[in-house]
């Protein structure tokens, strides 16, 4: 397989693991904490690294997701105290986490090989190079293999859960009323939403992942008012957008993972203005005549 | 020990950094009250990232490194995210945060790109231009001091100028329209303020922390007071005490990293200011509800010895 | 005409933060019969209901439902027969959702965990949009309703339940008249069917004419029973114009 077919395909696997929840953290207006979590993780890392001292370890990968969880929790934690709004309270946590995992790797960098720059900026480039040997048979790129399991299980969860994420997305008191606690369904996704962040890392960087969660599903949402449609529109999407980034990124010698979120940030604004639902053309339209009718409706009222 | 620390103290560049860093807390804490007030906190991560595009295609077209106008490209590109996040916000049924996300994230790609492009190519010289994701405020010289002095004091006094507007139409928006300020104006004049506050705190601070200086300390002082002037005031002196004692902490032992450093600093005074404030504190509200719950427990009690 | 009792209230006392918002609250509401709860704001009336679904504990008292064959269970026991309508402001009206699934949604209790509707569900989905009067409305995206059409899909939510006690807060705010004579005509339906109907109420001008039994609160029973008895003129003065200061420690708001 040559290189940029092998790397297409960890971008567009990574594209897609990532807007399959990411359609439902923009429902819930949620995508900041998300940005928080792609954040936190590194903490997890780092401090799992120190533990292991493997950067292949699967506790990194357990450890990281369960320090995102643990910042849903510290977030939510502070919210509730009800002394500061609900975004202040992302604001403050993830820049502390974040911090004291900079901190410790500067401070411990001689020990630790890990590397800030691709933790945060990631680079797909790299990944045919670290390869997946399993019994002396060379399986295709690593990062191929690790997002394909998250993948699975994102798809899974999205599968089973379908009714119950519905539900507790669009009426959480009604969800609670009949059995469904919203608290459990809220934190299987942000569990899942960290192990996707913490899979994503190596190849695509922790910021450059919130892109990947939010640009194809805001822009399938604003092109239908189906939750499947959605969900099939951001699959596409995510694909479409990886493909043509990569595509871009070879023609233009520059960073993959950043051309993939420079692309998917166009297309989700094209749509925007365009989108013949809810785009921004469309509801000016709507507002005008809005208006216009409440003018001639004035207009009538003073003739009579 | 001692002799170490006056010897720092001393030094003429941690003079500088801590003099630079410190003005950057207090003019963040200042401008970043009005963020926080209007339930903005996050538009400041948002525009941080938003500006590194603008940095890079600055760099792209004059190819050396003049810091003002490398400020001036970031500007710009973080006046552009404001207005898309919120066009995105407020035209359509787009939610704020889906926008932020957005922005933040596709900005952040395209100042990736662009910056690659600027390292793949021999002509130009890199100009760390990487520093500006993390920030290096060691890398501070005078007359990036003396920049945010003069840029700092401008700010400040906007903010006394236009103390009435700002007030009013951060508590309420649709009033302040009402006793005929231009909110469209105030706004604007609001959101550059922040941009520009961004922009200092880039070099030093970075990208991706400069959000938490803007929110913390105004989320402190929030705590011990409910006048927005003295709010404003206290955030501005955590936010000082803030940038220098992170530089203080960072110049104490070898790689230590100072953005980080403050923000722990800042994250110190607001959780010290969440626990401890006397009057809405977590600590002081416990101490009333055990209070209040043992009136009521024993209103409780009266009540069922009533009933049997 | 005594009927045995649907829910019974026991002297129910709930806090928020220690500071009392109902207290000492028993309450029967009767079987069959459509019952107002009434009372200003801040009175409890919702927190009563939240109560009732197990949103919040309470700090004394209990609560126990009665359905045909289940006498004096938990909320928990019985949650499949009982039908609760929230305040319809408080869901995203832009979600991705048609009708059809927002009124599905009312069998998602009955399927338990992973389970999707089938068949049955649909049809009983159907059944209940032509009973709310929008039949033809089933694949219509829900931002795309009225304030009264959306409050009839709540209803028929609720009816897809098929629950024998139906719970609702405030389902006449806000609807247009039509809206407003579909959904009574529809309550009374349930009543002669035999289910128990309990409605947050704010409009004392129709509580005469539109119910059976009444209870007023301000966090305190006022009064209680038959619209007849309990709805006096002296009752409603009692609840809506006085300063109800409860207990030294409590802080009124």
């Amino acid at each position: 397989m040559s290189m940029i077919t092998q790397i297409t395909m960890v971008a567009v696997v990574v594209a897609v693991t990532c807007a399959l929840p990411g359609v439902f953290l923009v429902l819930r207006g949620t995508t900041m904490v998300s940005d928080a979590i792609t954040h936190t993780v590194l903490l997890g890392i780092v401090l799992a690294f120190f533990i292991t001292q493997d950067l292949r370890s699967p506790w990194l990968m357990i450890g990281a997701t369960l320090v995102g969880v643990g910042t849903v929790w510290a977030i939510e934690a502070l919210q509730q105290t009800k002394l500061l709004s609900n975004d202040a309270a992302i604001g403050i946590i993830f820049p502390l986490f974040f911090s004291i995992a900079i901190i410790l790797i500067t401070r411990y960098a001689g020990n630790v090989h890990l590397d800030v720059d691709a933790v945060l900026m990631g680079e797909v480039a790299f990944a045919p190079f670290r390869r997946f040997v399993f019994m002396g048979m060379d399986l295709g790129p690593r990062a191929l293999w690790t997002m394909l399991v998250i993948l699975i299980l994102n798809s899974l969860f999205i599968f089973l859960f379908y009714k119950e994420l519905k539900l507790t997305t669009f009426d959480a008191a009604f969800a609670a009323a009949v059995g469904f606690s919203p608290v459990l369904v809220h934190y299987g996704l942000m569990t899942l939403v960290s192990l996707t962040a913490v899979g994503a890392y190596d190849s695509v960087g922790s910021i450059l992942v919130v892109g990947f969660m939010v640009g194809p599903p805001l822009a399938a949402y604003l092109l239908t008012d189906r939750l499947y449609i959605m969900i099939a529109l951001s699959i596409v999407l995510a694909i479409v957008n990886s493909v043509v980034g990569v595509q871009l990124a070879f023609a233009l010698d520059t960073t993959i993972a950043g051309m993939i979120a420079t692309v998917t940030g166009f297309t989700t604004l094209l749509i925007f203005v365009l989108s013949p639902k809810k785009g921004l053309i469309k509801a000016s339209l709507n507002r005008r005549r809005e208006l216009k009718k409440i003018d001639r409706q004035i207009k009538q009222a003073q003739k009579s | 020990m001692i002799d170490q620390i006056v010897l720092l103290l001393n030094d003429y560049t941690f003079q500088v950094v801590a003099l630079g860093t410190g003005f950057l807390g207090l003019l963040s804490g200042v401008i970043g009250t009005f963020a926080t007030l209007r339930k903005e906190s996050l538009l400041g991560d948002a525009l941080s990232h938003a500006a590194l595009p603008g940095i890079g295609i600055a760099f792209l077209l004059i190819q050396r490194k003049e810091l003002s106008l490398l400020l001036l490209g970031a500007m710009i590109a973080g006046l552009l995210a404001t207005l898309i996040i919120q066009v995105m916000s407020r035209k359509t049924v787009v939610k704020l945060d889906s926008a932020l996300s957005l922005v933040l994230s596709s900005f952040f790609g395209l100042g990736l790109v662009i910056l690659t492009a600027i390292q793949n190519n021999p002509n130009a010289r890199q100009a760390g231009l990487s520093n500006f994701i993390f920030g290096q405020a060691s890398a501070m010289l005078r007359r990036d001091v003396q920049l945010i002095a003069v840029v700092g004091s401008v700010l400040l006094m906007l903010v006394v100028l236009f103390w009435k507007e700002f007030k009013v139409f951060t508590f309420d928006p649709m009033f302040a329209r009402t006793l005929g300020f231009s909110s469209k104006i105030t706004e604007t004049l609001l959101s550059t303020m922040i941009v520009i506050t961004i922009i200092l705190g880039l070099e030093s601070v970075g990208v991706i922390l400069i959000s938490a200086l803007l929110i913390g300390p105004s989320v402190a002082a929030r705590q011990w007071t409910d006048r927005l002037s003295l709010m404003m005031i206290i955030a501005g002196v955590i936010g000082f005490i803030s940038g220098v004692m992170g530089t203080f902490i960072s110049s104490l032992a070898a790689r230590i990293p100072t953005g980080p450093t403050i923000v722990v600093v800042v994250s110190f005074f607001v959780f010290i200011s969440l626990f401890f404030s006397p009057k809405r504190g977590i600590l002081a509200n416990h101490f009333a509800y055990k209070k209040r719950q043992r009136a009521f427990m024993k209103q409780i009690r009266s009540l069922e010895e009533g009933k049997g | 005409m005594d009927k045995a009792e649907a829910i019974r209230v026991d002297h129910l006392t709930v806090a928020y933060d220690a500071k009392p918002v109902l207290w000492d609250i028993s309450i029967q509401f009767k079987k069959e019969r459509l019952t107002a709860v009434i009372g200003p704001n801040g009175a409890g009336k919702s927190t009563l209901i939240k109560s009732m679904l197990s949103f919040i504990q309470p700090i004394t008292g209990s609560i126990s439902f009665s359905v045909d064959d289940q006498q004096d269970r938990a909320y928990k026991a019985v949650k499949n027969r009982v039908a609760y309508v929230p305040q319809n402001t408080t869901v995203d009206w832009d979600f991705p959702a048609t009708v059809m699934d927002v009124v599905l949604m009312g069998r998602y209790g009955h399927l338990g965990w992973i389970r999707r509707p089938g068949k049955k569900d649909k049809e009983i989905a159907k059944q209940m949009l032509l009973k709310v009067g929008l039949p033809t409305f089933a694949s219509r995206q829900i931002s795309q309703l009225s304030g009264g059409q959306r409050q009839r899909v709540f209803l028929a939510r609720a009816l897809a339940q098929e629950a024998d006690i139906y719970i609702m807060d405030e389902p006449l705010a806000g609807v247009d008249m039509k809206t407003e004579r579909i959904i009574m005509q529809l309550l009374k339906g349930l009543v002669r069917q035999g289910k128990t109907v309990i409605v947050v109420h704010h409009d004392l001008q129709t509580v005469k004419q539109y119910f059976d039994d009444v209870v007023l609160i301000n966090r305190e029973v006022i009064a209680e029973g038959s619209v007849k008895e309990a709805f006096t003129e002296e009752a409603i003065d009692q609840t809506y114009h006085q300063d109800r200061n409860l207990g030294e420690g409590g802080h009124p708001s």
